[in-house]
């Protein structure tokens, strides 16, 4: 019977197998740096300039101000999430980078913890190219919104923690699209991105708030874009905190199933 | 000083479910060996080389290798391996310098030693040229090199090939074998796992055929044909009044499908009393090889 819940054996060894993303990803500079940095610009103009003109203001804010941190908080859930769905199925299942590792000192568990830390510090690199483009519009609250940037990484660290878990069982890499279309979709919708969570019915807040990851991490940012932080931010920390956690030793753990045998 | 066998193996046992891999083998390879796993397709030799890796651990039974049990010392025993998969798993987001700079990272091999051994072993495998050239540029021989090359980079004392020359043209077999050997003679270990039996008797010193998990035979190509087989075999085209000689001579024949092959060490005999006694005509004598001892022991129906 297997531990889903074992704690992963890891030494300083995960580094190497995110220093080769980091390798892989430096070659590939310049494509990897245009979406983060054009992606805000559209959906600003689109929806904060363009639709927003209709909105007068949602809680005492323009709508461009009120949609800027959820884009922020969509760049760190796509930028992990597919870089540990879709990316790492290709290296696991195609490339078979995995297996290749695991023949030397280094063991399955540093490699699914050097890709979640991988796909984490794809969320923070996009974050930082994402908020000057934001803050030049005079969208966010700055110093304060610096926090961000720490926090991207935890962010990051979630969802690529949950997307491992998918990649984990997936049978074929096409399989990857439900989760994209029936957990990654209903949040960026759902998750108090364009409009505030409490026009939505009372259970389905309940909803986002219990199950809906990317619902904290807008708050989070949101709080801290506006620059109004409050206590509520650290019952935000700490559900990311207990179901990164918890989502980390589950896909490790996953992994090992599907790959040890 | 005590000699400390580089791989023992007691009752080592296998198990996915309900099947059973590796069904209870022992086995011992000293250093310096060159050590083959024969067997048909779906015999456990896989499986056996997995376990010696560490990649795939053992359901029960005893498996060290440098004296370390390979379910509680994989980080310890992999440092000291090389290994050559089956399936070609170079790092097709890098350069031929790169995979070799990237791979030897994971042994925490310093960068400047890395790029002297990395040089030192494109050369050694003739890939010198091809340094910077992408991973999917190069023919299957290119990479089937270029994965023996990487195997080498943390200088292991034992190296583990599974097929290495399949699919290769003659010349990049050959290259193979060269280089195989002139690894034994710096006293690396080797273990291998081949389907070409002219392979086998060429590199190994000593071998085992395997088929449903276990160990039918072991010793040296030269022992074990000798053992099963004797030195010769003679072949006659078959016929009713063949098995009749054969018998009153009380030879050791094997029937399959129009010829009976006749296992001897003195051919001549044989051929002399089937000529002269029979009146049997297409006799050929030829020596036996591995291959022989193969079918025999495994059976000639086709696997999967």
């Amino acid at each position: 019977m297997v531990n889903y819940l074992q704690i992963p054996v890891l030494s300083r060894r995960v580094m190497k197998v995110w220093l080769r993303n980091w390798d892989v990803f430096l070659k590939t500079y310049k494509v990897n740096f245009l979406p983060p940095f054009l992606e805000p610009l559209l959906y600003l103009f689109a929806l904060g300039f363009g639709l927003g003109t209709f909105i007068a203001d949602i809680q005492g804010v323009s709508y461009a101000r009120f949609i800027a941190p959820a884009l922020i908080a969509i760049s760190i859930m796509n930028s992990s999430f597919f870089e540990c769905t879709f990316s790492s199925y290709v290296r696991m299942y195609y490339q078979k980078t995995y297996d290749a590792i695991i023949s030397t000192p280094l063991n399955i568990d540093e490699v699914i913890a050097g890709e979640l830390l991988w796909g984490a510090t794809r969320s923070l690199i996009n974050t930082i190219i994402m908020l000057p483009v934001i803050a030049a519009f005079g969208l966010i609250e700055l110093p304060v919104s610096l926090l961000i940037i720490p926090f991207s990484f935890l962010g990051g660290l979630l969802f690529a923690s949950v997307a491992m878990c998918f990649t984990a069982i997936s049978p074929n890499i096409t399989a990857l699209n439900y989760p994209a279309f029936l957990f990654v979709t209903p949040m960026f919708l759902f998750s108090g991105t364009f409009f505030p969570l409490s026009v939505l019915p009372q259970q389905v807040q309940y909803f986002a708030l219990t199950v809906l990851p990317l619902t904290h991490v807008v708050m989070f940012v949101r709080s801290l874009t506006l620059g109004t932080p409050t206590v509520h931010l650290l019952f935000n920390l700490a559900w990311i905190v207990v179901v990164t956690t918890l989502f980390f030793v589950l896909s490790v753990n996953l992994m090992k199933k599907r790959l040890i045998n | 000083m005590v000699i400390i066998s580089v791989i023992v193996a007691e009752d080592l046992v296998k198990t996915f479910g309900e099947f059973v891999a590796v069904d209870g083998i022992s086995f011992m390879v000293e250093e310096g060996e060159v050590f083959g796993f024969l067997g048909p397709n779906g015999a456990g030799k896989t499986t056996a080389m997995k376990m010696i890796q560490c990649v795939s651990p053992k359901t029960s039974g005893k498996l060290e290798v440098f004296g370390m049990d390979v379910n509680t010392h994989q980080s310890e025993i992999k440092r000291f391996l090389g290994i050559v998969p089956q399936e070609t798993n170079l790092d097709p987001d890098f350069s031929v310098y790169e995979n070799m700079m990237v791979y030897s990272r994971y042994f925490d091999i310093g960068r400047t030693d890395a790029r002297k051994v990395t040089d030192e072993l494109l050369d050694f495998v003739q890939l010198d040229e091809k340094k910077n050239v992408n991973i999917e540029q190069l023919s299957g021989g290119m990479k089937r090199r270029l994965i023996l090359a990487r195997a080498l980079i943390n200088s292991p004392r034992l190296l583990i090939l599974d097929e290495p020359t399949v699919g290769l043209d003659p010349q990049a077999r050959h290259l193979i074998w060269d280089k195989l050997r002139s690894l034994r003679d710096k006293n690396v270990t080797i273990v291998l796992t081949t389907h070409y039996l002219d392979e086998a008797a060429q590199l190994c010193n000593k071998l085992v055929i395997m088929d449903h998990g276990r160990i039918l035979e072991e010793g040296s190509p030269q022992e074990i044909v000798k053992n099963n087989i004797g030195t010769d075999i003679v072949e006659v085209e078959n016929g009713p009044e063949v098995k009749v000689c054969l018998d009153d001579m009380t030879a050791d024949y094997e029937i399959i499908g129009d010829i009976v092959q006749v296992y001897t060490d003195d051919p001549q005999q044989v051929t002399s009393h089937l000529l002269r006694e029979c009146m049997l005509g297409k006799i050929t004598a030829r020596t036996a090889t591995l291959e022989d001892v193969f079918l025999k022991l495994t059976g000639r129906k086709l696997r999967e």
